[in-house]
């Protein structure tokens, strides 16, 4: 009797989990993409062109599932290693894929499977094309500019006009406060965006790409003192902070500029979706991090902000390829370049959005976004030594002199031009 | 043919629950063993490497930097919620044994943060936090207390206690209750007769309640020890994973996820260095807490 009670038990321990297996069986043909992003701000610019895909091609569904921008990368880590990463990555750029893409994860994107790729330029496919071996892994989403946001009606109100200098920048921000308005609306607490910050305000102190250059060759290092110096001048900003800014965060940072209760965001261009969308009623412009002379050479940093990439073990290939072939197609890259206001790389397209335009400006100089673009590939990360040194530094921890010693004792553990 | 169906039975109740013990606990903390003594080029793993993983964690610049400030932050939160969250648990557990007015609905308040989510508790206290429109900066205000106007999260010297307090609010009331019931069970007739010898209230405490509930003490402490060497949920919903700002609320457990598997900033996952880190979070759980167990026995009392 016992015995037969203890078979009937297996039995019914072993029961959903065969019913579930015999449901399995049943499902229909529909084949269901998953689509992982970093993205959370884009969720409707998504879900359209993710409708325009499911028209063209009916047995397909994809689902956008993006994830918080400061555990996204963690996010892919650890479902890349417990194989249930998604179907179609939404990828960063240089060293944030790289690391996906060297221990084989992410499927090598070709001409012959993804025709649209001819059309880009190598330097377009530069940021999701492996330095390991040489392969290229993503079709390009964007490139992001670094840019500096102002309120155009307190701007009129208080008679201002954008600065063409550090110093016109300065009195721009002393005119705010004197009006009683809190000058600059970032805190310093997520450090991703005081590195933003510092690509805004810095290059034209260190000197551009002349200094970014002189880094790579190992002809000068990061403790030289003129990149001591553009963190001093950025530090100086502090005083147009809001108050308590070293406990604000980037969202908190854009709820003051979004609600008009700050003059200026230091920030990306990919903002302007975001902020356009969240307050309709709100003026506002941006423009390019001010050169330290008037005339003098205007820096604007920019980097590829990331690709569409392709999951190696992905048991929908052909469906995935389909999809990444999509968005590589003028149709999507123009959809996105005018939606969302960011610089895509597809030759046809034409930029529609004005603040586009401006970042566009021929008379600008670009220069790489110098730590994401060359040192996040090996740990510690240049990214990684300035943004905890940036907080140290605004929370007056340390002087810039300690962290630029900082930074270069970090980067010199495994950058060759350092160690000689 | 009985002890046959006897064993069945046996492995019947034991088998499910010890294989998702294996696979959940036991299988990752000897991968996690294997791993730490191996090279790792990204997610590979390469060739083995004995102790050098250690060796990079204690020794070799920025690691041994950061493992070493993290580990002082887990002191802190060890000693903090040592001094401040046990004391008032043992006081408000003692007053609650004292049956004082209004006891039974004391009681419920002061365990129900301990049911709330952490995660969730974690975020509504960040928003309190906030220099901007938090509502500590707007109670502060009302009260006129300007100079408590501060960015708590923001501060390295405030950051980890602000969240350390955080901590406190929401779990006071489990050591409450531990000792409530601990006192509960010391004899009410050794407390009657110590009373009507007129022995003073604090002596009563400090000379038979507090020898008697040692064993509820060593558990507190045991709990407090493990829960300080592996928090990770609060500065990860209030601090974000870098420990912010410049690490200033960094601890063993996020150094160990961020290393592990990257993050926004750190970006580089070293596996290497993250099963050496956990290995060490293991076996400074283990050696610690048998050493206070081992030290309360001998203090331990009985009737």
């Amino acid at each position: 009797m016992r015995k037969v009670m203890l078979y009937v038990m297996i039995i019914l321990i072993c029961l959903p989990g065969s019913m579930l297996f015999a449901a399995g069986q049943q499902e229909e043909e529909m084949v269901e993409l998953d689509f992982s992003s970093w993205r959370t701000e884009d969720v409707d610019v998504y879900e359209a062109i993710i409708a325009m895909f499911e028209e063209e091609n009916p047995g397909i569904s994809v689902t956008y599932s993006p994830y918080k921008t400061e555990e996204y990368q963690t996010v892919l880590a650890a479902n890349f290693k417990g194989g249930t990463a998604a179907d179609v990555i939404h990828l960063r750029a240089y060293g944030n894929f790289e690391q996906f893409a060297k221990p084989g994860y992410l499927m090598p994107l070709t001409e012959d499977i993804i025709p649209e790729l001819a059309k880009y330029s190598a330097q377009s496919l530069a940021g999701s094309t492996s330095i390991t071996d040489g392969n290229v892994y993503g079709v390009p989403y964007a490139s992001q500019s670094l840019v500096i946001y102002y309120n155009t009606a307190m701007y009129a109100e208080l008679g201002l006009t954008p600065p063409e200098s550090w110093d016109e920048f300065i009195s721009n921000l002393e005119a705010c406060a004197a009006a009683g308005i809190t000058p600059l609306a970032n805190g310093t607490k997520t450090g991703w965006m005081d590195e933003v910050m510092s690509g805004v305000i810095c290059p034209t102190f260190y000197g551009g790409n002349d200094f970014y250059y002189d880094i790579l060759d190992g002809k000068t290092g990061f403790d030289d003192p003129k990149y001591a110096g553009a963190l001093e001048k950025l530090h100086s900003l502090a005083e147009y902070m809001p108050s308590g800014f070293t406990g604000l965060e980037y969202v908190e940072s854009q709820m003051l500029f979004l609600n008009e209760m700050a003059a200026h965001f230091i920030g990306g261009i990919w903002e302007d979706s975001y902020f356009s969308k969240q307050n309709e009623d709100l003026d506002y412009d941006i423009f390019i991090g001010p050169p330290a002379q008037k005339g003098g050479a205007q820096y604007i940093s920019t980097f590829m902000d990331g690709s569409f990439g392709i999951n190696k073990a992905t048991p929908n290939s052909d469906e995935a390829i389909k999809f990444v072939n999509f968005m590589a197609s003028k149709e999507v890259q123009q959809y996105i370049s005018d939606n969302l206001g960011v610089k895509t790389e597809h030759p046809e397209v034409v930029p529609t959005k004005p603040l586009l335009m401006k970042v566009m400006d021929p008379s600008l100089t670009t220069t790489p976004y110098m730590m994401l673009v060359s040192f996040r590939y090996e740990q510690p990360s240049g990214s990684s030594l300035i943004q905890s040194g940036l907080q140290a530094l605004f929370g007056g921890d340390k002087t810039s002199e300690e962290v630029v010693a900082d930074v270069q004792k970090g980067i010199a553990t495994y950058f060759e031009p350092f160690q000689n | 043919m009985n002890n046959k169906g006897q064993t069945l039975w046996i492995l019947f109740f034991i088998v499910p629950g010890l294989s998702l013990v294996s696979i959940v606990i036991i299988y990752p903390l000897f991968a996690s063993l294997l791993n730490s003594f191996y090279a790792w080029d990204g997610f590979t793993r390469m060739e083995f490497v004995g102790l050098q993983n250690f060796k990079t964690v204690f020794t070799q610049y920025p690691y041994n930097e950061r493992f070493f400030n993290a580990i002082g932050n887990n002191l802190k939160w060890f000693i903090s919620s040592m001094v401040i969250q046990n004391t008032f648990g043992l006081l408000f557990g003692y007053l609650l044994s004292r049956r004082i007015k209004g006891h039974e609905i004391y009681k419920r308040v002061f365990f129900m943060p301990v049911l709330l989510s952490i995660i969730a508790v974690g975020f509504l206290w960040k928003l309190y936090y906030n220099p901007q429109f938090g509502l500590f900066m707007k109670l502060f205000t009302a009260l006129g207390w300007d100079f408590m106007n501060r960015a708590w999260l923001g501060d390295s010297s405030t950051a980890t206690y602000a969240i350390i307090l955080m901590n406190i609010w929401r779990w006071t009331g489990f050591p409450t209750l531990v000792f409530l019931a601990a006192m509960d069970n010391v004899p009410e007739e050794c407390l009657e007769s110590a009373h009507m010898d007129g022995t003073p209230e604090w002596t009563m405490f400090w000379k038979i309640t507090f020898p008697l509930i040692i064993p509820a003490i060593m558990v507190i402490t045991v709990l407090t020890l493990i829960g300080s060497i592996n928090v990770f949920e609060q500065v990860y919903t209030m601090a974000d994973l870098d420990g912010a700002p410049n690490y200033a609320t960094d601890t063993l457990g996020t150094l160990f996820y961020r290393s592990a598997f990257g993050s926004q900033a750190s970006t580089v996952p070293e596996i290497s260095i993250g099963s050496s880190l956990s290995v060490i979070i293991y076996v400074l759980c283990l050696g610690l807490s048998v050493l206070n167990i081992l030290g309360f026995q001998k203090k331990e009392v009985q009737l």
